[in-house]
């Protein structure tokens, strides 16, 4: 199969002497990938969602830990009930969701302070590292599945997976629709947002749930090294660009959707991992919406906008006596 | 609890507040205690509409609690508690907050008009859709204080005396009868501080609204304050400044000798230990 033949180290090109853009390549190998790009596609709308909220909560840290502990999940439920049963991406996609999901509640019970959470997710996350690679280690299947949940596997995506993937999908967004807009005003005003009568502590633990379902989900793809790049970066991206929540979002969506999808075809001529592709198309628009905003800033954004001129400009004309 | 110092009668007859038949706070016989330890108790004011009340005293003497009591947040343990006559419910549109400047990140994805619309409808549910008449809401408290130039500027760019302003039109956007103010003043320089503390002054006096200011340091709002309530352990004192900020007053209700002294416009308190984390503080704000 060509598709699994992707992710074979031995099928690595010789980076001298191979083509690393095709288009009668990409073509030839699109039927055997469509799966990979309809996930890619959720995946990138559920990051760009989801990613201005983990920004307004200074969540990245805890994504990052979440991720891990994903992969821990996933290569606990590998080693324990995935001996001699044929479809351990289902049980494998379980483990990873129990995983982050308890961490990412875990993380969320730790409280809204970012630095109290963070030493804590730093003292976890390693631990759950850990763990994860021994499980691994002591897995005595196949080994091309060891480092699919490090570094990810979406070339491989089953049917199995990609219906759970849009269940899930269905289940954050909608979520996220109900609740985005006190959450946001919870994340980013706590006080006040609970003066007027928002539950802050429960929305903290909902928000952290469908958090753990997304990053599982993106585990499952990108890999848990590599959730960042989904999860974070669009959103830093966007954020450079605009600061209307509204804006940010839609911005964000297209970056994750662009990064992930663009990604996975970028891959298929050379045939290397999707992984690092998918990483470098985020990277790279962020470094072109940094440049963006610092243009931005540079001409005052962070002060009186682009009109700054005409108020005051207007302003001194009144004040002179008309007539 | 039972010795009760003579500091703790009330003084309560104040001209504002028996005149209006419906005050904009009436607290009577309030009290709240925390396991054996009472913030305060037998605390009854009546706060009359568009008067200014600072809520002075030392750390953990429950400043902040009543602030909670009057947002709903926090109920008494004795007593009772009415808002514009009705009795408080958390997230009330009555009540604006305006709570201590904190910094924001400079990439946060909300502009100014963003934070000022929370105090619109941020505590719905379901996707905000385009609302003309929020838009409107938000313009308005925006040209109030004087924050439409910098409306769509994101938040964390924002200097904290901006920013402060930004949170006067969050808590005004709904055009409540009594503003909350929780140390809005905090880590502002002296202008920044003179220019908050006059929008809030403004605002009593064009809309009737009832201002109660906890701060730990007077002197900014000297000229606008009607009344003082000053609690210290569990001792308060209710009155017009002259008739708390006194040597007398202050170290009656400390329980040991405080110096008030009046140089210029400006009140400095020594020997407190408010001094002695603010005592650089009070300096400086005394010299001009």
């Amino acid at each position: 199969m060509m598709s699994t033949s992707l992710l074979m180290p031995s099928a690595l090109p010789d980076p001298l002497r191979s083509e690393w853009f095709s288009l009668p390549s990409i073509s030839e190998q699109l039927p055997y990938v469509h799966g990979a790009l309809i996930a890619g596609l959720i995946l990138g709308v559920l990051g760009g969602l989801i990613g201005p909220l983990i920004q307004a909560r200074d969540l990245a840290f805890a994504v990052h830990g979440t991720s891990e502990m994903s992969f821990a999940g996933g290569a606990a439920a590998l080693l324990f009930f995935g001996q001699g049963v044929a479809a351990t991406g289902t049980i494998v996609a379980t483990g990873s969701i129990v995983g982050s999901v308890l961490a990412a509640v875990l993380f969320g019970v730790l409280g809204q302070r970012a630095r109290d959470r963070n030493s804590a997710i730093g003292v976890i996350l390693p631990f759950g590292l850990g763990l994860g690679v021994l499980f691994l280690a002591l897995y005595p299947g196949r080994s091309s599945n060891k480092f699919g949940l490090l570094i990810g596997q979406i070339v491989s995506v089953s049917d199995n997976q990609l219906w759970l993937l849009s269940g899930v999908a269905v289940v954050v967004i909608a979520g996220l629709a109900v609740m985005a807009r006190p959450l946001l005003f919870a994340s980013v005003d706590p006080d006040v947002a609970a003066a007027r009568g928002v539950p802050v502590r429960g929305l903290t633990l909902v928000f952290m749930l469908l958090l753990g379902l997304t990053v599982a989900m993106t585990v499952q793809v990108v890999g848990a090294l590599l959730v960042l790049a989904l999860l974070i970066t669009p959103t830093a991206a966007a954020a450079r660009i605009t600061a209307s929540p509204l804006w940010v979002t839609v911005w964000s969506v297209i970056f994750a959707v662009v990064s992930a999808v663009g990604g996975i075809i970028l891959s298929l001529t050379p045939g290397l991992p999707t992984s690092p592709f998918i990483t470098s198309l985020a990277f790279a628009i962020y470094l072109v919406c940094r440049v963006i905003g610092a243009i931005r800033v540079r001409r005052g954004w962070s002060k009186r906008g682009a009109g700054s001129l005409t108020p005051v400009a207007v302003a001194a004309g009144s004040a002179q006596p008309s007539h | 609890m039972t010795e009760r110092p003579a500091v703790q009668r009330l003084a309560n007859d104040h001209a504002l507040a028996a005149s209006n038949p419906t005050p904009a706070v009436h607290l009577r016989d309030a009290g709240l205690t925390f396991g054996d330890r009472t913030l305060w108790d037998h605390l009854s004011l009546d706060i009359a509409p568009g008067e200014f009340v600072a809520v002075l005293g030392p750390n953990g003497a429950g400043k902040t609690s009543l602030l909670r009591v009057l947002l709903g947040m926090q109920k008494l343990t004795t007593g009772s508690v009415t808002v514009d006559g009705r009795p408080v419910n958390r997230g009330s549109r009555r009540i604006g907050y305006v709570p201590q400047q904190r910094n924001f990140d400079p990439t946060l994805p909300v502009r100014a008009r963003d934070l000022v619309s929370f105090g619109v409808d941020g505590h719905r549910w379901g996707i905000p859709l385009p609302s003309r008449s929020r838009t409107a809401a938000v313009n308005r408290a925006l040209a109030q204080v004087g924050a439409t130039r910098y409306a769509d500027a994101p938040v964390g760019m924002l200097s904290g005396g901006e920013q402060q302003r930004l949170r006067i039109a969050q808590a005004l956007v709904t055009d409540p009868s009594v503003l909350l103010c929780d140390e809005p003043l905090l880590s502002l320089d002296l202008a920044h501080q003179q220019a908050v503390a006059d929008l809030i002054d403004k605002r009593r006096k064009e809309f009737d609204t009832a201002v109660v200011f906890v701060t730990h340091e007077i002197n900014p709002i000297l000229p606008m304050v009607d009344r003082v309530l000053y609690l210290v352990d569990g001792r308060f004192r209710i009155g017009a400044p002259d008739e708390v900020m006194t040597s007398s007053v202050l170290s009656e209700l400390y329980g040991a000798p405080i110096d008030v002294l009046h140089a210029g416009d400006q009140i400095v308190v020594l020997g407190t230990d408010h001094h002695a984390h603010h005592g650089e503080h009070d300096v400086v704000k005394a010299i001009p």
